[in-house]
C-alpha cells in the first residue's frame, strides 16, 4: 500500500504532499509569531516608557549575517542535491548546521549577560517579550537544526536507495529553515532596533 | 519533485548569490539608519520597509514563492489577512475604549 | 476503470500479520486504528466531563449539604464531610468545560470520525502522513493525561474557568506545581496534536481524493473537516502563544497579563506590571470563536450524511451549503469579540463585531434550511442515527437563535454571563453536536465492526437523551433571563433576583442524573454489538459514498480497497429515475 504523491506532484495541484503540508504548517506558525508580535504592540503602546539601549546590537547584528548565510547554504545544500552532487550537499548542510551552533552560541552568551546583571525576564515587560520572542525564535532554531543533523547524518543514507525523495525531504527541511530566518529578519530591528 | 528546475539550478544559484548580497547590504542599511535616531514613526515606517524586502527576498527567491502554486498562494493570502485582523482589531479595540471618568 | 492496488514497493508498512501487538493496535500508523483510539480515548473523557458536572450538580440543587456515600472520596481539601468547596467547584466547572470541548469533543469529531471516514470517503489509502497521524495521538494523550493529573496535585485542577482569564488565572495557586500551569501545559501539548492533525487533514483532503473524485463531488462531510482543519491550523497558534506568556508570567514572575499595581487580598502584588489582562481574551477568544465552529462543521458532516442516506434522496443545495461553510469559516475569524462586549470596547468596535456576527448567522442558517428542506418528499427511514440527526436540527435552531441577543451588543448587556449563555452554547453543543456525534456512531458502527447496535436499546437511548436535554437546558435560559450569573457555586442562592428560579436548579440536576442513566444503556450497546451484534451486510444502510460502497465491511487493514475505487459522479445519487436500484454508489457509473 502506497501513499501516491510523496514524490511525484500531483497534476491539479502542482505539489507532492510534504510541500503542501511544511507551507500549511508555516502558515500556521505565521499566525504563532503575529500573536506574539500583537503582544508586543499592545504591550509597548500600553507602555508609558519603553528601555533602550539594553541589548546588543552589533552582536546582533553579526547573527544575523550568521542567519542570513544559514539560508543560502541551506539553499545551496539542496540545489547540490538537485545537480546530484552529494559531496556539495554534505558540505552546504554542514555550513549550515555551523551557522546554527554559531546563532546559538551567540545568543547564549547575550542571554548570560542579561542574567549576570540582572536582567531577567521578570524586571521590565520589554524583558519579559524580548526573552519570550527570542526563546521561541531560539527553540525553533534547535527544532531546525535537529532535523538538519539528521539529514545530514544518518538520514543521508536514503540518498542511496531514494535520491528523489530525499531531495524533496531536503527542500521541505530548508523551507523551515528559511522560515526560521524570516522571523529573525522581522525580530532583529523590532526589539533591538526600535 | 519540481522537475522544471532540474535544468536551470546554476542560473538559480546566480540569483540565490544577488538575493544574499542585498540581504547582507540591508542588514547594514537598516542598523545604520537606527543610529540615525530617526523620529518615532519615521524609524518604524524605514525599519518595518527594510525588513519586508528581506523577508520577501527570502521567501521569494529561497523558498521559490515567487514560482509556487496556486494553492500555496491562497493559503498563504488568507495566513496573511487573518494575521492582519489579529494584529489590527486588539489595536483597534485599544484605541477606542469607553473611558469611565 | 479501476485498477488493483498492488503489492508493489511497500514504502511504509509491513503486512498485517507480521506486526507486533505493539505496532498493530497501539503505535499503529492505520488511519482507522487511530480513529479508534480517538474514538474511545474521547468518548471516556466526554463521560469524565459529564461526571465533573454531574458533581456540581449536586452543589446546585442542594447548596452546602453533604453529597450522600461517595461524598467522602474527594477528600477534606474538596469536600470536607462530604460538602463542596467553593474552590472545588471552580475546578469542576473550569475542568468541565476544558475536557468536554478539547478532550471529548474535537478528538471524537475530527480525531474519531475524521480519521476513520474522511480517507475512506476520498478512495484513499490511509492519511498523508501517516506517522504524523500516530504522533498527533499519542500528543493528545500526553495533554489528556496532564489535564487529568491536575486533579491530583496539592491546590488541585485549574480553577479559573475553561478561559483562564488573568490576573486570576495568573494568580491563583501560583507557580508550577498550580492546576493552572498543568492546563497551560496540558494545551500546549493538545494545540500542538490539533495542528500536527490539520496539516494532515487539509493535505490527505486536497491530494489523495482518488480519480474522478472533484472537489464539487466530496460528501459534505468531507467538506465539513477540511474547512474545520483550516480553522484550527490558523486558529490555535495564538492560544498557544498567549498559553506560554500566561506560563511565564505564573513560572518566570512576568506581567504579560498584569496590569501595573494589582492589589490582591489587600496587598500590592510585587510583579512589574505594565500588563494587559485584556490581550489574554483578544488571544483565547481568537482562537475560542471559530473554535465553536470547529464544534459543529463535522456535526453538520454527520447529520447531512445521515440525512441524505435516510431520506433516499439527494442534499438539497449541496453547493450552497458548501459556499456556506467555506464563507462561515472565514468569517468566524472576525467575530471573537463578542465575547467582550463588556470589557469596556468602545461604540464604534463593538458596532463592528455586532455586525460582522450577525451576517455569521447567515451561512448556518442556509445550512440548517437546506437540510430542513431536503427531507421534503424524502421516503424517510427512522432509524436511530436518523432519529438523532433530525433532532439536531430543531434544537440547533435553538442553540442558534438563542445566539441572537448574545450577539447584539445592547441585550448582551443583560445577558452576558449569565445562564443564559450557558443554555444557548449548551444547546447547541449537547443535543446539538453530541447529538450529532451519536447519529455518526450508530451509522458507522456498522463499518468499522460489521455489526449493527440494537436498535430497541438505540432508540430508548434518543428519547431518553432527548427529553432531559431539553429538561437540563431550558431552564438555563429562564435562570439567565431572570439574571443569575454563571460559575456561582450556590447556584444564585445568596441574591434576591434569583429567589424565584432557583427551584430550576433541583430540576435541571435530576435531569442530569437521569440523563447518565440513559448514556449507561448506550455504553452496554455499544460493546454489547461489538461481540454480539447482528452481523450486516458489506453497504447496510445502502449508502452512495465511498466508504459504504468501495471499500469491505470492516475495511482491510492498510490500503482500504481492494481495488482503488474510480469516481463517476456526486455522492447523492439516490433514487435517481431510470436506475436499478433507489442509490448509486460513487464508484458505479449511471446507467445513461
Amino acid at each position: 500500500m502506497e501513499i501516491p504523491y510523496t514524490i511525484a506532484a500531483r497534476p491539479d495541484t502542482g505539489l507532492f504532499n510534504a510541500k503542501m503540508g511544511i507551507w500549511l504548517f508555516l502558515a500556521s506558525e505565521v499566525m504563532l509569531f503575529g500573536a506574539l508580535f500583537t503582544t508586543y504592540i499592545l504591550l509597548r503602546v500600553g507602555a508609558p516608557e519603553w528601555p533602550h539601549g539594553e541589548l546588543d546590537v552589533p552582536l546582533a547584528t553579526i547573527n544575523t549575517a550568521v542567519l542570513i548565510s544559514s539560508s543560502i547554504t541551506m539553499v545551496m545544500a539542496w540545489a547540490s542535491l538537485m545537480m546530484k552532487q552529494f559531496n556539495k550537499y554534505k558540505l552546504y548542510m554542514g555550513l549550515t548546521i555551523l551557522a546554527g551552533v554559531i546563532f546559538l552560541v551567540i545568543k547564549a552568551f547575550e542571554y548570560g549577560h542579561h542574567f549576570e546583571t540582572g536582567e531577567l525576564p521578570s524586571k521590565s515587560t520589554f524583558l519579559a517579550i524580548y526573552f519570550t520572542m527570542t526563546g521561541l525564535h531560539g527553540l525553533h532554531v534547535v527544532g531546525g537544526m535537529i532535523v538538519n543533523s539528521y539529514f545530514w547524518g544518518p538520514g543521508s543514507r536514503m540518498w542511496k536507495t531514494e535520491p528523489a525523495r530525499f531531495t524533496n525531504r531536503v527542500e521541505v527541511a530548508g523551507l523551515y529553515w528559511h522560515f526560521v530566518d524570516l522571523v529573525w529578519i522581522f525580530l532583529f530591528p523590532v526589539l533591538y532596533l526600535l | 519533485m519540481d522537475s522544471s528546475h532540474s535544468e536551470d539550478i546554476p542560473k538559480h544559484v546566480r540569483k540565490y548569490v544577488v538575493v544574499f548580497v542585498a540581504l547582507l547590504a540591508l542588514t547594514m542599511i537598516t542598523v545604520t539608519v537606527s543610529y540615525l535616531h530617526l523620529e518615532k514613526t519615521a524609524a518604524i515606517t524605514v525599519a518595518l520597509i527594510i525588513a519586508t524586502v528581506k523577508g520577501s527576498l527570502v521567501a521569494s527567491y529561497f523558498m521559490h514563492l515567487i514560482s509556487e502554486k496556486k494553492m500555496i498562494y491562497m493559503a498563504l493570502i488568507l495566513t496573511a489577512l487573518f494575521f492582519v485582523v489579529l494584529m489590527g482589531l486588539p489595536l483597534l479595540h485599544h484605541a477606542d475604549p469607553i473611558l469611565y471618568k | 476503470m479501476t485498477h488493483p492496488v498492488h503489492a508493489g514497493a511497500h514504502t511504509d508498512l509491513h503486512h498485517h500479520g507480521e506486526q507486533s501487538f505493539w505496532r498493530q493496535y497501539v503505535f499503529s500508523t492505520d488511519h482507522k486504528v487511530i480513529g479508534i483510539q480517538y474514538g474511545i480515548t474521547s468518548l471516556f473523557f466526554l463521560f469524565f466531563g459529564f461526571t465533573l458536572m454531574m458533581l456540581m450538580r449536586w452543589q446546585l440543587a442542594y447548596p452546602g449539604e453533604a453529597l450522600p456515600i461517595i461524598g467522602s472520596i474527594f477528600g477534606q481539601d474538596n469536600m470536607p464531610d462530604g460538602i463542596m468547596l467553593p474552590e472545588f467547584y471552580n475546578q469542576l466547572g473550569a475542568m468541565h468545560g476544558t475536557i468536554m470541548v478539547f478532550l471529548g469533543v474535537v478528538p471524537l469529531a475530527v480525531g474519531a470520525f475524521g480519521n476513520y471516514v474522511v480517507p475512506l470517503q476520498i478512495g484513499a489509502p490511509d492519511m498523508a502522513f501517516p506517522k504524523l497521524n500516530m504522533t498527533s495521538y499519542w500528543v493528545y494523550f500526553i495533554g489528556g493525561i496532564t489535564m487529568l493529573g491536575s486533579f491530583f496535585i496539592p491546590g488541585g485542577a485549574a480553577q479559573s474557568g475553561w478561559t483562564s482569564y488573568p490576573p486570576l488565572s495568573d494568580i491563583t495557586v501560583p507557580g508550577f506545581w498550580g492546576g493552572q500551569t498543568f492546563w497551560l501545559i496540558g494545551m500546549v501539548f493538545l494545540i500542538t496534536s490539533s495542528l500536527l492533525g490539520s496539516v494532515n487533514f487539509i493535505v490527505t483532503i486536497m491530494q489523495l481524493r482518488t480519480k474522478g473524485l472533484s472537489l464539487m463531488r466530496l460528501p459534505f462531510f468531507v467538506w465539513s473537516q477540511l474547512v474545520t482543519a483550516f480553522l484550527l491550523l490558523l486558529a490555535f497558534p495564538p492560544l498557544e502563544a498567549a498559553g506560554v506568556l500566561q506560563l511565564m508570567d505564573r513560572i518566570a514572575g512576568t506581567s504579560f497579563f498584569l496590569p501595573s499595581g494589582l492589589v490582591v487580598s489587600g496587598q500590592i502584588i510585587p510583579n512589574t506590571g505594565g500588563g494587559n489582562p485584556l490581550l489574554w481574551q483578544h488571544l483565547f477568544w481568537f482562537l475560542a470563536h471559530p473554535e465553536v465552529y470547529v464544534l459543529i462543521l463535522p456535526a453538520m458532516g454527520i447529520v447531512a450524511e445521515v440525512i441524505a442516506n435516510n431520506t433516499r434522496k439527494p442534499l438539497w443545495g449541496y453547493k450552497s451549503m458548501v459556499y456556506s461553510i467555506i464563507f462561515l469559516g472565514f468569517i468566524s475569524f472576525i467575530v471573537w469579540a463578542h465575547h467582550m462586549f463588556l470589557t469596556g470596547m468602545g461604540t464604534a468596535i463593538s458596532a463592528f463585531f455586532q455586525t460582522t456576527t450577525m451576517i455569521i448567522s447567515i451561512p448556518s442558517v442556509i445550512v440548517l434550511s437546506c437540510l430542513f428542506i431536503s427531507l421534503y418528499g424524502s421516503s424517510m427511514r427512522f432509524n436511530t442515527p436518523m432519529l438523532f440527526a433530525l433532532a439536531f436540527l430543531p434544537m440547533f435552531g435553538i442553540g442558534g437563535l438563542t445566539g441572537l441577543p448574545l450577539g447584539l451588543a445592547a441585550s448582551d448587556i443583560a445577558l452576558h454571563d449569565t445562564y443564559y449563555v450557558i443554555g444557548h452554547f449548551h444547546y447547541v453543543v449537547a443535543p446539538g453536536t453530541i447529538f450529532a456525534l451519536f447519529a455518526g456512531i450508530y451509522y458507522w458502527f456498522p463499518k468499522a465492526t460489521g455489526r449493527q447496535m440494537n436498535e430497541p436499546m438505540g432508540k430508548l437511548h434518543f428519547w431518553g437523551s432527548f427529553v432531559c436535554m431539553n429538561v437540563i437546558f431550558f431552564p438555563m435560559l429562564i435562570q439567565g433571563l431572570a439574571g443569575v450569573s454563571r460559575r456561582l457555586y450556590d447556584g444564585g442562592q445568596q441574591y434576591a433576583h434569583a429567589q424565584g428560579v432557583l427551584y430550576l436548579n433541583e430540576v435541571m440536576s435530576i435531569g442530569a442524573w437521569v440523563m447518565c442513566l440513559f448514556q449507561f444503556v448506550f455504553i452496554i450497546n455499544f460493546f454489547m454489538s461489538m461481540r454480539k451484534g447482528k452481523k450486516v451486510e458489506e453497504n447496510h444502510w445502502h449508502a452512495t459514498t465511498l466508504e459504504w460502497a468501495a471499500a469491505p465491511t470492516p475495511p482491510v487493514p492498510h490500503g482500504n480497497f481492494k481495488t482503488i475505487p474510480e469516481v463517476h459522479h456526486g455522492p447523492y445519487e439516490y433514487s435517481v429515475p431510470g436506475q436499478a436500484k433507489d442509490y448509486n454508489p460513487q464508484n458505479e457509473p449511471m446507467k445513461a
